[in-house]
């Protein structure tokens, strides 16, 4: 309209700089695993690792998009879905029905908290609604330690523990299933938000909860769809660290760092910076333990918030962060 | 020719600021209706009391039944509103804001051709995000997106603020062929009241929450002392 032509930005939310960065990231990883058969199997295992604190991370920034607060509870919620999964699997449910009904079983959790314990307080003050989620970081701790009891529990290997070879190379299966159930969830929850009316309305509700609701999206619904679809992404998480860490109520604490660190490095607002953030982590990670002589796994932590502190100084929104201009 | 939309002793509040009080008007349907007056004299306010983001009581009535509930439920009774700013979406594109104009609607197809007759360019747009058009596309697009809604009623706040008269002109020539042509019931708030009593039947004009004064536009633009007093010019 009146002739004006106006170039249209390609909004990935990621710099140049920040592209190169991870392309050169990539070629690094490609062609060490090519040179390198321990470098190929500890990228593979830091992928797999990575996905998890991924799918992680990407629940804490859903709803962070959605209600502005970082769930302190969101490991938890993670853990405890998990042991539902346990305890259905100890009725004699198979493990892969055991891992759907829990999927659904978190979704409907997630709404719950959202409705009963979030709703209340949300329009309140940011700190009344981390103190709830804090409380029920707690809450569900004793629940789980009440019911389950505080010492390690095993579920079924879900992937068998048999390792494949290619070349000199060999990959548990269990990485690879890791990788592969993580990593579509992931791809899923991103369909559904950009493909999906759904979606389309979450996002709207999350963005301008007050201009949605004047096209007719129920905002509150819109949230609690998002508080259900993090305890999803969650109780995957969850599911897929089990094998690794087994059942116990702290399994997901330091996992909860690491995704905080990850959704943190990828700009917390935006979902595939989280997710890259994630695997980037679990690889650097993986490959710093492997060829560092001091980085012992006393030092895991530590390492990564290191990696957080260099990136934030250099690039203070994450690497997928936008400046926020806000109206107020 | 019934009324549409029927306002009965409305009040509105802020906390403890009382916006309106007692405001009663009827928008007929198919009419396009104005409400004037200066600044904070409550014009935003009896939009946001028709759509329901504000705190209201008195009656509303709406196509003979009550108006109740937030905006989402006003939405789905047919009622689309353009808020000050426009309420279009910055972060995402022109197609997904017209994509939650048609959010209550199952037609998509039907309602985007439609929409296109009045508003071509935006086909070609459809991928740009919407905070990097202008000032007149975004309203524009804020208007079009309202149209995908296939509402009975249109609230309009203020489109002509901040933009070039040309552009003005333009708007109000679209919003004109939408009542023509579609048989669409508008009512606009307006600070610029020269504008809005050329296009609408009937006007209000509001002072300090309360309607000072109302009838058709003919007759209040001929009264001078009227325009002198409360419209300025």
């Amino acid at each position: 309209m009146l002739g004006l032509t106006r170039k249209t930005k390609v909004s990935t939310g990621a710099s140049l700089p920040v592209l190169v960065g991870l392309g050169a990231g990539c070629l690094f990883l490609l062609i060490g695993s090519l040179s390198s058969d321990i470098f190929a199997q500890q990228t593979v295992a830091g992928l797999a690792q990575g996905a998890i604190f991924a799918s992680l991370a990407l629940a804490l920034v859903l709803i962070y998009r959605a209600t502005e607060v970082i769930n302190f509870a969101q490991g938890e919620m993670a853990m405890a879905t998990t042991y539902i999964g346990y305890q259905l699997t100890l009725w004699h449910v198979t493990y892969w029905l055991a891992f759907f009904l829990t999927l659904v079983i978190a979704f409907v959790l997630g709404v719950v908290i959202y409705g009963v314990l979030i709703r209340p307080v949300q329009h309140r003050s940011v700190i009344a609604l981390v103190i709830v989620t804090v409380g029920l970081f707690i809450l569900i701790d004793g629940l789980v330690t009440w019911k389950w009891g505080a010492d390690l529990k095993f579920m079924q290997a879900p992937f068998g523990n048999q390792v494949y070879h290619a070349g000199g190379v060999s990959f548990s299966r269990q990485d690879l299933g890791v990788l592969l159930v993580s990593i579509m969830s992931v791809i899923l929850l991103w369909v559904l938000f950009q493909f999906t009316k759904l979606g389309l309305a979450m996002r709207a509700a999350a963005l301008r909860p007050a201009a949605a609701s004047l096209v007719g999206v129920r905002v509150d619904w819109m949230l609690a769809v998002g508080w259900g679809l993090a305890a999803v992404l969650g109780a995957v998480a969850g599911l897929m660290t089990e094998p690794t860490q087994f059942l116990q109520p702290t399994m997901m604490q330091a996992i909860l760092l690491y995704a905080f660190a990850a959704a943190v490095l990828g700009g917390l607002e935006s979902p595939a910076g989280s997710v890259v953030g994630g695997l980037a982590l679990g690889v650097f990670l993986n490959l710093v333990g492997q060829y560092v002589g001091f980085a012992t796994s006393e030092l895991r932590l530590p390492i990564a918030f290191a990696v957080l502190l260099v990136v934030l100084l250099l690039k203070p929104t994450g690497l997928f962060g936008r400046k926020q201009v806000r109206r107020v | 020719m019934s009324a549409l939309l029927a306002l009965e002793g409305v009040d509105a509040r802020y906390g403890p600021i009382h916006a309106l009080h007692g405001v009663s008007l009827s928008v007929a349907e198919g009419e396009i209706a104005a409400v004037l007056g200066a600044n904070g004299a409550g014009k935003t306010t009896t939009l946001r009391a028709i759509s329901g983001t504000v705190r209201r009581s008195g009656t509303i009535n709406f196509a003979g039944r009550p108006l109740r509930g937030g905006p989402d439920a006003v939405a789905r009774r047919g009622i689309a509103h353009v808020p000050e700013g426009r309420g279009t979406f910055a972060e995402l594109t022109v197609w997904e804001n017209l994509r939650l104009g048609a959010y209550t609607r199952r037609a998509e197809k039907d309602d985007f051709a439609r929409m296109q007759q009045y508003f071509p360019w935006l086909e070609s747009r459809r991928s740009q995000q919407a905070g990097t058009l202008s000032g007149g596309e975004q309203q524009m697009l804020a208007l079009a997106r309202a149209f995908m809604q296939r509402p009975r009623l249109l609230l309009l706040d203020e489109p002509s603020l901040g933009l070039a008269p040309l552009l003005v002109t333009e708007i109000f020539r679209i919003i004109r062929e939408l009542n023509e042509r579609e048989g669409l019931t508008v009512l606009v708030v307006e600070q610029n009241a020269h504008i809005a009593l050329q296009l609408a039947q009937t006007a209000y004009v509001l002072e300090v929450g309360r309607v000072a004064l109302n009838g058709p536009s003919a007759e209040l633009q001929e009264h001078e002392s009227i325009r002198r007093s409360y419209l300025g010019y």
